[in-house]
């Protein structure tokens, strides 16, 4: 997957998909600029529970490639309609366990606005469109793939009582 | 024409496969395939009208037309739940 971000000189790229542990420092090394008096970083933790039902572990699960492309589209997004400077975004796939880190946004602006507002519309954007899914395996051993609202609510979800 | 499909997520749990290859008629859209892959996987159904559409990696719409050697994904509900079809980014592809 890496080798479709070659868009900065170093190592990391801005955006990507990866079965890693993620880390904010290098994000924020890579999106720091002299003129940027702001960086935000945001980052999309594993909760133990959705709604009160106890989780025990997600899986995330993404087409990647696009998904990376999609990742470098929202943010190209938000720096034209919101001004900020360099953005990066990494996002988690794999068994991730309760407190660790999903998904990672940095957002540099020259000033502290923008770059909340963008890492907040970033979340709620990537939330609707970027082709990357998780799958609550529940304490009680059931799972089900979250985004299924309409099969969940008329209890036809097969998911239920898969094994995981 | 061949074309390949890709399955995530509750479609991979309904088609059992994470990808596929059909011969399709020339002609034929991302509408057109759909309707086929409901035929052959009923259960399929319940997502008709709530996904967003990929072709090549690049969103599309039901209309999009297929060409040899695509790639379609149907992409199920994200992560947030409710499916926004809201598009204004490809414009700035």
């Amino acid at each position: 997957m890496e080798d479709a971000n070659i868009q900065n000189p170093k190592s990391v790229p801005l955006f990507a998909i990866t079965n890693q542990p993620l880390d904010p420092t290098p994000l924020v090394a890579l999106v720091q600029a002299p003129d940027m008096g702001a960086v935000v970083t945001f980052a999309g933790i594993v909760r133990n529970n959705f709604g009160g039902r106890a989780t025990a572990f997600l899986e995330y699960e993404a087409y990647e490639s696009m998904a990376v492309l999609v990742l470098e589209q929202l943010a190209t997004e938000a720096r034209a309609t919101l001004g900020t400077g360099a953005i990066a975004i990494h996002h988690r796939v794999g068994r991730l366990e309760i407190g660790e880190i999903a998904v990672m946004i940095v957002v540099a602006a020259a000033h502290r606005h923008e770059a909340f507002e963008a890492a907040e519309r970033l979340m709620d954007r990537i939330k609707e469109v970027a082709p990357i899914w998780k799958k609550e395996i529940w304490a009680d051993g059931a799972s089900e793939w979250v985004g299924n609202e309409i099969a969940r609510k008329a209890g036809t979800s097969e998911s239920n009582k898969e094994t995981g | 024409m061949q074309i390949t499909i890709r399955y995530f997520a509750g479609h991979r749990d309904i088609t059992a496969r994470s990808e596929e290859q059909l011969e399709l008629a020339p002609g034929a859209t991302v509408g057109s395939l759909w309707g086929l892959l409901v035929e052959r996987y009923p259960r399929l159904a319940g997502y008709s009208g709530r996904m967003l559409y990929a072709v090549n990696q690049e969103f599309g719409t039901l209309a999009t037309a297929l060409h040899d050697g695509d790639e379609v994904a149907f992409v199920p509900p994200v992560s947030g739940g409710t499916p926004i079809l809201d598009l204004r980014f490809t414009i700035l592809d």
